[in-house]
């Protein structure tokens, strides 16, 4: 469903993504992990087709994204970072928006609006501009946006990243929800929580694949806990002795 | 083509849903205003036309028309709306098409509103109406020329004030290639042929020509020309430098 094959970025001599491979399939959510700038949101740029790789190509469901762009995009539901919307717009005004872009027409189109406004609780602030909706809103709006056209694969760049407690577990209830037929590729940098939602993760740094495996086996590299794996591997070296845990 | 209708209408309602609209309309009308009156002593020619009115039309589309273009890409690089506007299924050259007619239709509605003088002059006299729609309409295309320029030079930046001052310099040379303000640049070495090339791209000729009341076929490819060609370099400037 997505294959991703030698993807590379530089820019002029600053190797930001290097050499990628890895492919996945419906089912499986991947967390993708690592250390800021390590190039997690650059390779999400490219598997969505808005940053042209240097070298090296993906595929999402069969369709390249470097030669067939629009198809990729269209199988494809993506939450850049930081969820940028048009400010002057109501959530109802964008969801249109994007509906109509996407093609949704008549009855169906309905049925999707209803569905994601349900899902994503944005009843109360249809009619309200976006740029004075609270940053939880304004994901939630990002993340309507993203499975409005119920896509194969969803691509979600941090996607509970400045959310209040509760808001982030709506939105790994979301994501749990979804994660049965749908591949669901998210970045983050909060170890919780990929052992809350992923099936696998895939720690990268300096761009490059370090491991790539289950949260729980990944755990068991540090000892039972995610977070001394993830030390040892993106800093080198031994773990760390353990701390005791506040 | 549903895309490209979707875009213009998000667009266009963008416009109306701020404050910008609303200011640059009735700056724009009380420019024209002051302009044809005062400057271009529309009563003291004693004249039922409007060349009072058009005459000054390049010159306030100087700066007005580059400040609607400013912002078409410069405003989404800023805010990072770019970054999801590209990653939906939408081609580059749907996207500039969408964004530049949205501006172009403003420009329009903004023209439109005028129409009082037109009524004034046919209150007063009896004016050449056809003249008049030509002027019209050789204004509309010279605004989408200006429209072009400035949608291309604004997806280079994501600073709408860099954006804003070469749009006024670049449109300021096109306004006046044919005179030696700009020639004299290329005079002194450039051949002949390359001066009237250069001489031939001047907007206000161009303008000039139409405003008279004569629709030329030349001047009408002319401006298809000029807004084909930056729409054109618009969708590459996009490729390239999509995500810086």
């Amino acid at each position: 469903m997505l294959e991703v094959d030698g993807l590379s970025k530089n820019y002029g001599r600053h190797t930001v993504v290097n050499d990628l491979h890895f492919r996945c399939d419906a089912g499986e959510v991947l967390g993708f992990l690592g250390p800021n700038g390590a190039g997690k949101s650059t390779t999400m740029k490219m598997l969505t087709g808005f940053v042209a790789p240097s070298a090296g190509t993906a595929s999402v469901c069969g369709h390249d994204v470097r030669s067939e762009t629009l198809a990729a995009q269209r199988r494809i539901g993506y939450l850049p970072e930081g969820a940028p919307s048009y400010a002057e717009m109501t959530p109802a005004q964008f969801l249109e928006f994007i509906a109509d872009v996407r093609g949704l027409s008549g009855a169906e189109r309905r049925a999707r609006l209803d569905e994601v406004i349900d899902r994503l609780h944005l009843e109360p602030v249809l009619g309200q501009s976006i740029d004075t909706l609270s940053k939880g809103f304004k994901r939630r709006v990002g993340l309507a946006q993203a499975i409005l056209h119920d896509p194969d694969v969803l691509i979600l760049d941090e996607p509970t990243d400045g959310l209040d407690p509760n808001q982030k577990h709506e939105v790994r209830e979301l994501i749990r929800s979804m994660s049965a037929e749908k591949l669901i590729v998210i970045s983050t940098h909060i170890l919780e929580e990929v052992e809350a939602v992923c099936s696998r993760a895939i720690i990268i740094a300096d761009g490059r694949i370090l491991v790539d495996d289950s949260p729980a086996n990944l755990a068991q590299l540090g000892g039972g806990r995610l977070d001394l794996t993830f030390r040892r591997v993106t800093l080198g070296g031994e773990p760390p002795a353990a701390e005791p845990t506040a | 083509m549903s895309v490209v209708k979707a875009l213009f209408r998000r667009e266009l309602r963008s416009y109306f849903a701020t404050p910008v609209a609303y200011v640059f309309i009735v700056i724009f009308l009380v420019l024209m205003g002051a302009f044809t009156f005062y400057l271009g002593g529309f009563y003291e020619r004693g004249q039922a036309d409007l060349r009072a009115f058009f005459n000054f039309h390049p010159w306030l589309y100087l700066f007005l028309v580059p400040a609607i273009a400013m912002r078409l890409w410069a405003e989404e690089r800023k805010s990072g709306t770019i970054e999801l506007l590209m990653t939906l299924p939408i081609s580059p050259w749907q996207a500039v098409l969408g964004k530049y007619l949205a501006a172009w239709a403003f420009a329009a509605i903004a023209l439109l509103l005028t129409f009082p003088i037109w009524l004034t002059v046919n209150y007063l006299g009896d004016p050449d109406n056809g003249a008049i729609l030509a002027a019209y309409v050789g204004s509309l295309l010279m605004a989408g020329g200006f429209l072009a320029i400035g949608s291309c030079i604004s997806a280079f930046t994501k600073n709408q004030v860099i954006a804003f001052v070469i749009t006024v310099v670049v449109c300021f040379g096109f306004l006046l290639a044919g005179f030696s303000l700009v020639l004299d640049l290329f005079s002194a070495w450039a051949p002949q042929a390359l001066l009237d090339g250069v001489a031939s791209l001047s907007f206000l000729t161009h303008f000039n020509d139409i405003s008279k009341g004569v629709i030329d076929l030349r001047d009408l490819v002319y401006f298809a020309l000029v807004i084909g060609t930056f729409l054109y370099a618009n969708t590459i400037v996009l490729g390239w430098k999509q995500a810086d």
